[in-house]
C-alpha cells in the first residue's frame, strides 16, 4: 500500500551564476493521500521538477519539511522510485538487467532476482524483451522498462517526472492508462508532473495547478469524474475540467492579451492625436 | 504442383551464386588497394624506375621474410618486440584505467591534477628517451617504461574524460535507488565509462609500437626496431624491409585485437 506524503512550508532556491538567487519554490505546502495518484500540473519553470527532486530526495529544501509517513526525507530511499522523462535506462544493461539493478538495490539476492525481474516485465507487458539492450527498444518500450524498475523495489511512493513527454502521441495514451492500471493493481501513491492539462485530468484524482515566479500551487482541484465513460477525454465533465485548469494556467496570457489590446489603443491614440 | 516446387528450388539456388558473387566483389574491393601497391612495389624496381639497391622487389623483400621466418631469426625480434609492446600496454591500462576513474570521479582531484596532465600529454615521449636510458640503463626495463609511459596518457585522460562525461541523468538515476557511493562508482561509473577507455587503449596500442620501435632503434640487441636499424647498417636492405613489413603486420593484429575486445565489451552500444 502506498504512504502519505506531507509537504510542509518548503522552499528552495538557486544562486545564479550572474550572481543573486532565483526562488524555484516558495513556501509550497499539501498533502497526498496514502495510495492517492495526484499531478502537478504548471508551466515550464514552475519549480515541478525541483519539488520532485525533493521528494525524493536528490535535492534537499532550505526551508519547511518533506515527511513520507510521517518520517522526514533526508535523501533518497527505496520508499520512493522515480521515473524522469529521459527513461535513464543503464544502456550496459538489458531490460532485465535494468530490472534486476533496482532489486539488488534493495538487496533481493542473486537468486530470487530472475523471477521477480520476469515479473515485473510481466507487469509492463514486455516478457518477450527481457534480452533486448535500452538502445533496442522503442521510446514507449524504454519507459515501460523505466516504470517496471523503479516497482521492482516496491517502493511505497512512485514520483513520474514527465514520463511521458517524449513519446508520440499514441504511445503516449497507451501508457496513460497502462500507468492508471499498474497503480490500481499495486495501490501505490503516485505524484505525477505534467505540463498537459489533458494529461492531467486524464490521469489524477487530484490535480495541484502550480505557477512560477517563485513556484507555488495557486489551485487543488479535485477530479470527479466517470472513468468509465467512452472516450473520457470527449465527455463535457472532462472537457469543462480542463477549461477550467486551463484558465488557472494562462491568467497571464489572458493579462498579456488585456495589455497588447490597451497598448494597441494607446499608440493609435497617439498618432491621432500627432496628425491632429 | 510438384513442378513449381521445383522451380522454387531453382530460384532459391541460383540466389548462391549471386551471394558468391557479392561477397567476391566485397573481398575485391577491400583489398585492391593493396594488391595494387604490392604490384607498384615489384614493378617499379624491375623497370628500373626505382634503384634496386634502395628499394628491391616485393619478392625479394619476401623471400629474406620468408628466409627469416625459417631460421627462426624473425620471431625472436617480433616475440622481443611484442613481449615489451604488450607489457608496457598492459601496465599503463592496470595504472591509467584506475587512476583516471578516480580522478575523473572526484572533480577536484580532477581540477589539481588536470594541469600536471596536460603538461606530460604534450610532452612527447621519445624527448624523454635519453632520460629513460640515463635512469633505467639500456635494458628491457628502459623500454618497457617508455612503452608505458608512452600508453599511460592516452588511456589516463580518456578514462578522466569518460568518467567525468558519465550521463548526469544516470548518476541521478542510480542515486535515487540509494547506492552507496562506492556502488555508485563501480556500477555506474564505471560501465559508463567504458567506451571512452577503449578509446584510450586503442590508440596507446599504436603508440606502443611506435615508441618501441624508436626505442629499439637507438639501443637495443633484439627487437624489429634493431632489425631494421641493423640491416640498414649492414646493407642487408631486403632483410630490412622484411622488418618493416612485419612491424606493419604486428601493428595490424595487435589493433585488431583490442577493437575485438572493445565490440564484445561494449556490445551493448549497438551500432549507434
Amino acid at each position: 500500500m502506498g504512504a502519505a506524503i506531507s509537504v510542509r512550508n518548503v522552499s528552495k532556491s538557486y544562486s545564479l551564476n550572474q550572481g543573486g538567487r532565483f526562488v524555484a519554490l516558495g513556501n509550497v505546502s499539501f498533502e497526498v493521500r496514502p495510495g492517492e495518484f495526484l499531478v502537478l500540473v504548471g508551466p515550464s519553470g514552475c519549480g515541478k521538477t525541483t519539488l520532485l527532486d525533493l521528494i525524493d530526495g536528490l535535492s534537499l529544501a532550505d526551508g519547511g519539511s518533506i515527511l513520507i509517513d510521517c518520517v522526514p526525507v533526508k535523501g533518497p530511499g527505496l520508499d520512493r522510485g522515480i521515473v524522469f522523462q529521459q527513461y535513464a535506462l543503464f544502456p550496459w544493461k538489458t531490460a532485465k538487467g535494468n530490472i534486476e539493478f533496482g532489486l539488488e538495490a534493495r538487496g533481493v539476492p542473486k537468486a530470487e532476482r530472475a523471477a521477480r525481474a520476469a515479473h515485473f516485465l510481466d507487469l509492463v507487458d514486455l516478457a518477450d524483451f527481457g534480452d533486448r539492450y535500452p538502445h533496442q527498444l522503442s521510446g514507449g518500450m524504454k519507459q515501460r522498462i523505466a516504470i517496471a524498475r523503479a516497482l521492482s523495489y516496491d517502493p511505497e511512493v512512485l514520483l513520474m517526472d514527465e514520463p511521458f513527454a517524449a513519446l508520440d502521441a499514441q504511445t503516449r495514451e497507451r501508457l496513460q492508462d497502462e500507468t492508471l492500471r499498474i497503480w490500481r493493481q499495486t495501490g501505490k501513491t503516485i505524484v505525477f508532473i505534467t505540463h498537459s492539462i489533458d494529461e492531467a485530468v486524464y490521469l489524477g484524482q487530484r490535480v495541484l495547478v502550480m505557477a512560477a515566479g517563485p513556484g507555488r500551487i495557486v489551485a487543488d482541484i479535485a477530479i470527479d469524474i466517470d472513468r468509465g465513460a467512452d472516450d473520457l477525454r470527449a465527455t463535457p465533465e472532462f472537457v469543462a475540467l480542463r477549461h477550467r485548469i486551463w484558465q488557472l494556467f494562462h491568467p497571464e496570457a489572458t493579462a498579456a492579451a488585456r495589455v497588447v489590446r490597451d497598448g494597441v489603443r494607446q499608440s493609435t491614440a497617439s498618432e491621432e492625436s500627432r496628425a491632429s | 504442383m510438384s513442378t513449381s516446387v521445383d522451380r522454387l528450388v531453382e530460384a532459391s539456388g541460383s540466389s548462391g551464386p549471386g551471394h558468391f558473387a557479392r561477397r567476391a566483389a566485397r573481398l575485391l574491393r577491400g583489398t585492391v588497394a593493396i594488391f595494387a601497391f604490392l604490384a607498384a612495389w615489384e614493378i617499379l624496381p624491375r623497370l628500373g624506375l626505382v634503384d634496386t639497391t634502395f628499394l628491391p622487389p616485393f619478392s625479394t623483400a619476401l623471400s629474406a621474410f620468408v628466409e627469416m621466418a625459417r631460421s627462426g631469426e624473425l620471431v625472436e625480434h617480433l616475440a622481443a618486440s611484442a613481449g615489451r609492446a604488450f607489457s608496457g600496454l598492459i601496465l599503463a591500462v592496470a595504472v591509467g584505467v584506475p587512476l583516471g576513474l578516480v580522478i575523473g570521479w572526484y572533480r577536484s582531484v580532477a581540477e589539481i591534477l588536470n594541469p600536471l596532465l596536460e603538461l606530460f600529454r604534450n610532452t612527447a615521449p621519445l624527448a624523454l628517451l635519453p632520460v629513460f636510458v640515463l635512469m633505467l640503463g639500456m635494458g628491457e626495463v628502459s623500454k618497457v617504461a617508455m612503452v608505458f609511459y608512452a600508453c599511460l596518457w592516452p588511456i589516463l585522460l580518456n578514462t578522466v574524460a569518460g568518467a567525468r562525461e558519465v550521463d548526469p541523468l544516470l548518476i541521478r538515476s542510480a542515486r535515487s535507488m540509494a547506492l552507496s557511493q562506492t556502488r555508485l562508482f563501480t556500477r555506474v561509473v564505471v560501465p559508463a565509462s567504458l567506451p571512452s577507455i577503449f578509446t584510450g587503449i586503442r590508440i596507446a596500442g599504436a603508440y606502443s609500437i611506435l615508441v618501441l620501435i624508436a626505442a629499439e632503434m637507438v639501443g637495443a640487441k633484439a627487437g624489429l626496431g634493431y632489425l631494421v636499424n641493423y640491416a640498414q647498417f649492414t646493407f642487408e636492405i631486403p632483410k630490412m624491409y622484411a622488418g618493416i613489413v612485419t612491424l606493419s603486420l604486428l601493428g595490424l593484429v595487435l589493433n585488431e585485437v583490442l577493437v575485438l575486445a572493445e565490440r564484445r565489451l561494449t556490445a551493448w552500444k549497438g551500432d549507434a
